[in-house]
């Protein structure tokens, strides 16, 4: 039987229980003898840690114990990076509580294990913590003036500087025709997931044996940093995968608690649970894309970019976490895009700051750049009086240039090349759906009170990362076969996809399919997880590579049964055939399992294109999306829907970091946005004129699916495009966004200083 | 102190602290999970429930002020042999990722039905800005809503 479930919009497996509720998150967990974990978290955005008295916490009634620094023999160990694990990076890395100094508010300080919660949270009034402020540093101009170190033994407060090149962007410059030189800002926003972080851990003191639930994202490696951290083999750790509630790049990253309640449980010898608030949440977890750029390009006068120049400065928070370089190399080496620019310098430093630390967001570095980037194209055709679409058609790299190497990156360099791509017929596609020559028409008009503003704009998003996932199949009793995967779950669809993909490589129906095990540590002999989009590609791949596996043991097996030789073997939905009439069912192999993995060095690049239409109330600042067209092509689609909902998703997400999501602090290193009320999320009457278009003309070469990641090409364009938009809107007042996000103040400022100067 | 109410049809009783939030209530003496947690401050919606027949935010309700009201919770909304005709438009849409705001949606956008079943997507789309969803992006799920309108129709007005 050839299935064609690839490709088909199959309705999920994973919805069954969740539109019921009866999908089982962490906190939904209970057994018996359960402690809570509530954690004191510094006030103080700077300082030195005086003294921590808790003796008068311990004795009340409900508390089991309050666990600081001090209980850890040889110190809180740190937390090690996951990517770009450079030792220049190891000073900052965080240690898993405040030992001597506090650096951001929101760093843990002690632990309360209680009878519950409330009695938890009372507790941590009692505990007396003395704490000597020291100045903050509370932006990369103050942290890089250097007066105020939060690492006094390192000499200075910047981590790194990253720096992307090819060709001689100096010389390049010097013979131009025309240069112009910008400078931008983008906000600090994160992945914010609807389900805070969870983690409960149980100690079996007989067996030695701890298991972690709430896992997420990147089980196996959080699960050798845990061993590391608390003296056990790595074996004897279950992480143990529930229902995830968004995962978005920030969740399951290796977080202090990880740790802490393990810990915390090994400490009482009872299971202990951490539930995040949403204060906690938005202090806690990773924040996400603040950065700032100078940046200049260098054309000839017909519009073709003779080199790209800058220098980004990011905002990296108080410690170097997981995977938080990753932004930051980003911008530096995407800085380019999908445009072809043969020279190119880009350079990218990071900035330690007395703020929460930041890690990936989905579109890492890639937000960012398409911000400063598609900005400062528009700004060329401008100067240049050139066509915005015709300045970016004649600029993308072309078809023929595939595959095409990015620029070198250093340090930590990794060779990389856009494996397919027509990034003009997909720039195309969008103008034709979008109805470009006739809404272009409307640049700047203004329409019963509002100014009409068009945009469009190009991206790439890399997926995909190596370098390893696997998989396993086992038939179960009944012949049905069960699929095991080290790919992770963040609500993206994984139970659904990877039943498609084995349904169709074992040529079975999907219902045959009894289920798709993810993401815990105990289903597969290592596994990597979910995250830079890669769990549809490497899962998927590692898939096909079972099933030739399981295939190959149940010709050897039947041959065996049947007497003859494994190639004489036909396995087909109805069962197993061999020579002369003989013939078993899947049922009769139960049992038989077979792995499989997928190895990858290079990066799949889906690509497109966006256009937005907005209006611009020029006397509110209040900007209107009246229509979104992305398109998108991500290579072979497993499911057209799960796709459609990524990129509407993703695109939702970059709308909030481009309108709407600030996390503020004040110059003393106070978080302003403590709450859903203060932090501003989309909702459901903020957008609702968004289209995707998704396609699959360029299979990647680089997997035997030919998918490319896709879960993250909707955020990408959205702030470039949609300050593109306002700026042509607005081009009456000679308006140019800068900075992100484009708050109705914002945008009103930039009015009334237009006004003023005409 | 003591509580009753009738939960998804069942009268009960719970000892509960003047303190607990209905949320908790529901969530971890009655070990109804089906309700979630998002924020506790009442911007989020994920613990919607219906309390007499009205949406309302659980965690923005003192346990004890249900005393002797009735609650109809995710759970009560669901049952095993079929998905409802609004949960099986949310499947058919594509209006579910990772399930965390589902519950507080479906018992929201029960709730605007059962009242408005001829509603237009602006009014589904002012309901639904109470609950946030932050993976779907709002449009699959204004379209399961207006998708389900039919089956909360009265029979005489079905065609």
């Amino acid at each position: 039987m050839r299935n064609s479930f690839v490709g088909s919009p199959v309705e999920r497996r994973e919805d069954l229980r969740f539109v019921r509720g009866r999908g089982q998150y962490v906190d939904d967990l209970n057994p018996d003898g359960l402690l809570h974990a509530v954690i004191l978290r510094s006030s103080f955005a700077h300082g030195r840690i005086r003294s921590i008295d808790a003796s008068a916490t311990v004795k009340l009634a409900g508390v089991h114990a309050v666990i600081t620094a001090r209980d850890m023999p040889g110190g809180p160990p740190r937390i090690p990076m996951r990517l770009q694990p450079l030792p220049e990076f190891m000073p900052f890395e965080q240690g898993v509580i405040a030992d001597t100094k506090v650096r951001y508010v929101g760093e843990p300080i002690a632990v309360v294990v209680a009878t519950s919660v409330a009695v938890g949270e009372d507790a941590l009034d009692h505990i007396v913590v003395d704490i000597e402020p020291l100045p903050a540093v509370s932006d990369c101009e103050t942290s890089a003036a250097g007066d105020r170190l939060l690492f006094e033994q390192q000499g200075a407060n910047c981590a790194m500087t990253f720096t992307a090149e090819c060709g001689d962007a100096d010389a390049a410059f010097k013979a131009a025709a025309y240069v112009r030189r910008e400078k931008f800002r983008t906000g600090r926003h994160f992945g914010l997931t609807l389900e805070p972080r969870g983690v409960m851990a149980e100690w079996d003191a007989a067996t030695g044996r701890l298991t972690v639930s709430g896992a997420a994202k990147v089980p196996f490696f959080n699960r050798r940093v845990l061993a590391e951290q608390m003296g056990l083999p790595e074996d004897s750790i279950a992480m143990i995968e529930n229902d995830v509630g968004g995962g978005f790049g920030a969740r399951g990253e290796f977080y202090p608690e990880d740790f802490l309640i393990p810990f915390a449980a090994r400490y009482t010898g009872r299971p202990v649970k951490w539930i995040e608030d949403r204060r906690e949440n938005l202090m806690a977890m990773n924040h996400a894309r603040q950065a700032q750029v100078e940046v200049e390009i260098a054309c000839a006068h017909d519009g073709t970019i003779l080199a790209l120049r800058g220098h980004a400065h990011v905002d990296m928070g108080a410690y170097m976490r997981t995977n938080g370089a990753v932004a930051a190399r980003n911008i530096a080496q995407f800085m380019a895009g999908p445009y072809r620019i043969p020279n190119i310098r880009v350079k990218s430093s990071l900035w330690m700051t007395n703020k929460t630390p930041v890690g990936t967001y989905r579109g890492p570095g890639r937000f960012e750049t398409d911000f400063f980037r598609e900005r400062l194209l528009d700004m060329v055709a401008k100067d240049l009086r050139l066509d915005r679409v015709e300045l970016r058609r004649r600029n993308l790299i072309p078809a023929s240039h595939m595959p095409y190497p990015l620029p070198a990156i250093a340090p930590f360099p990794a060779s990389d090349e856009i494996d397919s791509g027509d990034y003009r017929a997909t720039l195309d596609r969008c103008l034709e759906e979008f109805g470009w020559a006739d809404k272009a028409k409307l640049a700047g008009k203004l329409i019963d009170g509002r100014f009409h503003g068009l945009a469009v704009g190009c991206f790439i998003e890399g997926g995909a990362a190596g370098p390893k996932e696997t998989a396993r199949l086992e038939i179960n009793p009944d012949g049905s076969v069960a699929v095991f995967i080290g790919s992770s779950a963040v609500g993206q669809g994984v139970e659904t996809v990877f039943a498609q993909i084995a349904a169709d490589a074992l040529e079975i129906p999907m219902d045959r399919i009894s289920g798709v095990h993810h993401g815990s540590t105990a289903y597969v002999s290592d596994g990597y997880g979910a995250y830079h989009s890669r769990s549809v590609v490497m899962g998927g791949s590692a898939l096909l590579d079972a099933t030739k596996n399981l295939h190959n043991l149940i010709r050897t097996a039947a041959a065996k049964r049947f007497g003859c030789l494994p190639s004489e073997i036909k396995i087909s939905e109805d069962g197993i055939v061999g020579p002369h009439g003989s013939s078993a069912r899947f049922a009769d192999f139960a049992g038989l399992t077979a792995e499989g993995a997928f190895l990858n060095k290079k990066h799949t690049y889906t690509f497109g294109a966006h256009a937005a239409h907005v209006t611009v109330d020029a006397r509110i600042g209040r900007i209107e999306i009246i229509d979104y067209l992305a398109v998108t092509d991500c290579g072979r689609i497993i499911n057209p829907m799960t796709v459609r909902g990524q990129v509407i998703g993703s695109l939702v997400q970059g709308l909030g970091g481009a309108l709407l999501e600030d996390l503020k602090y004040d110059k003393d290193g106070q978080l302003l946005t403590g709450s859903l009320a203060d932090y501003l999320l989309p909702s459901a009457s903020d957008f609702p004129n968004l289209r995707a278009v998704v396609t699959e003309m360029f299979p990647s070469p680089i997997n035997p699916l030919g998918a490319k990641g896709a879960g993250e090409g909707g955020i990408i364009s959205a702030g470039g495009v949609v300050a593109n938009a306002v700026a042509n809107a607005l081009g009456a007042f000679g308006v140019e966004p800068r900075e992100l996000p484009l708050t109705p103040q914002r945008v009103w400022e930039m009015v009334e200083a237009g006004r003023l100067a005409t | 102190m003591p509580l009753s109410f009738e939960v998804n049809g069942k009268q009960v009783t719970v000892e509960v602290e003047p303190r607990m939030t209905l949320v908790d209530c529901l969530r971890h003496k009655l070990r109804l999970t089906g309700t979630h947690v998002g924020c506790e401050h009442g911007v989020c919606g994920a613990c919607t429930i219906l309390l007499d027949g009205e949406a309302v935010r659980a965690c923005l309700i003192l346990a004890v002020q249900a005393e002797g009201c009735k609650i109809v919770t995710i759970e009560g909304l669901s049952n095993d042999e079929a998905l409802t005709p609004l949960q099986a438009s949310f499947r058919r849409h594509h209006a579910v990722q990772c399930g965390f705001c589902t519950p507080g949606m479906i018992t929201t956008a029960h709730a605007l039905l059962s009242e408005e079943p001829d509603c237009d997507a602006d009014r589904v789309r002012e309901v639904l800005s109470g609950n946030i969803c932050r993976c779907t992006g709002y449009i699959s799920i204004v379209e399961a809503v207006l998708d389900a309108r039919s089956a909360y129709r009265p029979p005489e007005s079905q065609p």
